[in-house]
């Protein structure tokens, strides 16, 4: 096996010397040239590095090229200019970065005619040509693989691991002493609204948006349904909660019943109190619409995700003069929860409802954990801000400082 | 009894949590193939909730045409469209000599089930959509009226935003683009990152504490 690679590689190196001696002498061949499978990817791929020529510009051309068995010349892969193609130009942090800024990097992906095998050797060399001049490197032999790590989100993993450490911590201080909470007036007025809708002898309508059981806002709206439910059992009024989607509506059942028997009112539980309407939007509101309408709840609760339904059911519920709390983490839907709602949990606040309506320690310890989170972010923003600002001002290069805070998303 | 309701789930959530938190840092091909298998295990979840939910609904308007409560009639229509609808996406179409078997067209032409979609759940849902304009406009004079600071700041700032975003308020204030675009760009665009950077954090957290059994209100009440 060795040997016949090895016969390959040099039938392959007579072929590109051959090809080379095309070129006349004024055209020197690229230097040290490196294939390597590329990194952190899942495979198919070979990266190409070399180093830049004394003098490069438009007039001269670097071509990426592979041996083909079945031809008597290798293939041209890409030609591009030499001023162009740099290490710096490809978006890698500094960790993972296979050559130099200054040096050349060009990337073979499968596809566009060419199919890389993971396992599989390839040659490759690089030319530089100008006009009709040309000069090829040695072929490289390199064999692309899939890696086990993406090594470019090193550092989101890392910021995820501490955040994770700092609210885990949280929860073990939580439990030896008392977390001041601050006051989320949308929070307050659930007790408000249940007892208004009681004392009117009205249902109060729960909904828990648009998102399935995968989505943390649908989570956390489910999560609320069981505090909100543990008081309307209290009170003994009706709760009506439609659902777009069966899963949560399984699992909503499920938390109301629970919700129910730990108020000591398994009787008062409505098996039909969770219930599926449709999963197509605007059914889903027009049908929702009408249950406000002809129903007219006294609370209605918005929480989950919401997308352009959600200015049509709170203007309605708005229009039956329903006390209205939404809280979503969609950013776009905000205005909308804003202008037509008594109260809206903006964002954080939804996932931070639990916590807040329980009073648990354990959760209140996470609350604690993302506003040191919020802490280490604002000190990174105002770091990163100056280090950029000055960055520009005094020519410094802060790269490798900044590239740490990519990607955190 | 107590280990398949309580523990079983914490488990299956914990190894799942972990797994897949993990899989979005490793690029193999077995990494995709497993996120891939295990979406489509989802979607088969989903189909067979879907049974859930049709049970629910069929369920709940028996209930209301049973006991003629106010607005029955409206249920008998809903039986009535959702066995139309079956019967035309499950029928027999005799133009094109074969089962519609939920195509919208055979052979270019429009199926029942097609004629169904386009001509009815189409413009029905074009009219829902369309009642957003009237709302917007109904939700933007109650919050435009300047009964507080903050109602006059973002009469304000709507009033300057609309003014540069259409080529007459241009035309009139020319001033009004870039104070549009300042606007939105300084002013929103800060606003809306403080806010998802505190969604972000919150999703992160409340992930940790299902992950590791923190959380379990979702399985059906609180804590142990």
């Amino acid at each position: 096996m060795k040997i016949a690679l090895t016969l390959a590689t040099l039938f392959l190196s007579c072929l590109f010397t051959a090809w080379a001696v095309q070129a006349e002498e004024a055209v020197t061949p690229p230097q040290q040239v490196r294939v390597l499978d590329t990194p952190n990817d899942s495979g198919g791929s070979l990266t190409v590095t070399w180093a830049k020529a004394a003098q490069e510009g438009p007039d001269l051309r670097y071509q990426i090229l592979m041996a083909d068995p079945a031809a008597t010349e290798p293939n041209v892969l890409a030609e591009f200019a030499s001023d162009t193609h740099y290490a710096r130009d490809v978006k890698e942090p500094w960790w993972t970065r296979p050559a130099s800024t200054d040096t050349h990097q060009f990337t073979i992906k499968s596809g566009k005619g060419i199919d890389l095998k993971d396992g599989t050797s390839y040659a490759v060399a690089v030319a530089a040509a100008a006009g009709g001049r040309r000069a090829a490197a040695a072929p490289v032999q390199a064999t692309p693989e899939p890696n086990w790590f993406n090594w470019n989100q090193i550092n989101n993993l890392a910021i995820v691991v501490i955040f994770g450490l700092i609210v885990l911590g949280s929860i073990q201080t939580a439990k030896r002493r008392e977390i001041f909470l601050r006051r989320i007036p949308g929070l307050d007025a659930v007790d408000e609204a249940i007892g208004r809708a009681t004392e009117l002898g009205k249902p109060i309508l729960y909904l828990t948006g648009a998102g399935d059981m995968s989505e943390p806002s649908t989570v956390a709206a489910a999560v609320i349904l069981g505090r909100v439910a543990k008081r309307v059992a209290a009170y003994e009024t009706d709760l009506m909660v439609p659902h777009r989607d069966p899963i949560v509506m399984a699992v909503c059942q499920e938390i109301t019943k629970q919700s129910y028997l730990e108020a000591g009112k398994p009787d008062v539980f409505k098996e039909d109190s969770n219930f599926f309407i449709t999963t197509d939007q605007f059914s889903y509101t027009a049908a929702v619409d009408g249950i406000m309408l002809r129903k007219k709840p006294a609370a209605n609760f918005f929480m989950g995700s919401y997308f352009a339904e959600s200015l049509l059911l709170t203007e309605t519920g708005a229009s039956t003069g329903a006390i209205q709390i939404a809280g979503t983490d969609s950013d776009h839907q905000l205005p909308f929860f804003v202008t037509t709602c008594d109260y809206t949990l903006i964002g954080e606040e939804l996932y931070a409802a639990s916590a807040y309506l329980s009073r648990e320690p354990v959760q209140l310890g996470t609350l604690r954990g993302q506003d040191l989170g919020k802490a280490c972010i604002l000190v990174a923003l105002g770091l990163g801000t100056a280090m950029a600002t000055a960055s520009i001002l005094f020519h410094l290069d802060v790269s490798f400082l900044l590239d740490l805070v990519k990607d955190w998303k | 009894m107590t280990f398949l309701r309580r523990q079983l789930p914490l488990l299956i959530t914990f190894v799942t949590g972990i797994l897949f938190a993990v899989q979005y840092y490793v690029p193999h091909p077995l990494s995709e193939q497993m996120l891939t298998s295990v979406s489509k295990w989802l979607q088969i979840i989903g189909g067979f909730a879907l049974v859930l939910g049709v049970t629910s609904l069929f369920h709940i308007h028996a209930v209301k045409i049973r006991r003629r409560e106010s607005g029955w009639g409206y249920s008998v229509v809903l039986y009535a469209a959702i066995v139309a609808t079956m019967a035309a996406g499950f029928g027999y179409s005799p133009a094109a000599g074969q089962w519609i078997n939920g195509k919208e067209t055979i052979k270019g032409a429009m199926t029942a089930f097609g004629w169904v979609y386009a001509y009815m759940m189409v413009p029905l849902q074009g009219t829902m959509f369309a009642i957003l304009a009237f709302f917007i406009a109904s939700a933007a004079y109650r919050s435009f009226r300047a009964r507080s600071r903050e109602a006059a700041v973002l009469l304000i700032a709507a009033v300057i935003v609309m003014l540069g975003r259409v080529p007459l308020g241009e035309h009139l204030i020319p001033i009004s683009g870039d104070i549009t675009q300042w606007i939105l760009n300084v002013l929103n665009a800060s606003v809306r990152r403080a806010i998802l950077i505190g969604i972000s954090l919150g999703a992160v957290a409340l992930s940790l504490k299902i992950i590791f059994g923190v959380e379990r209100a979702y399985l059906g009440g609180g804590k142990e």
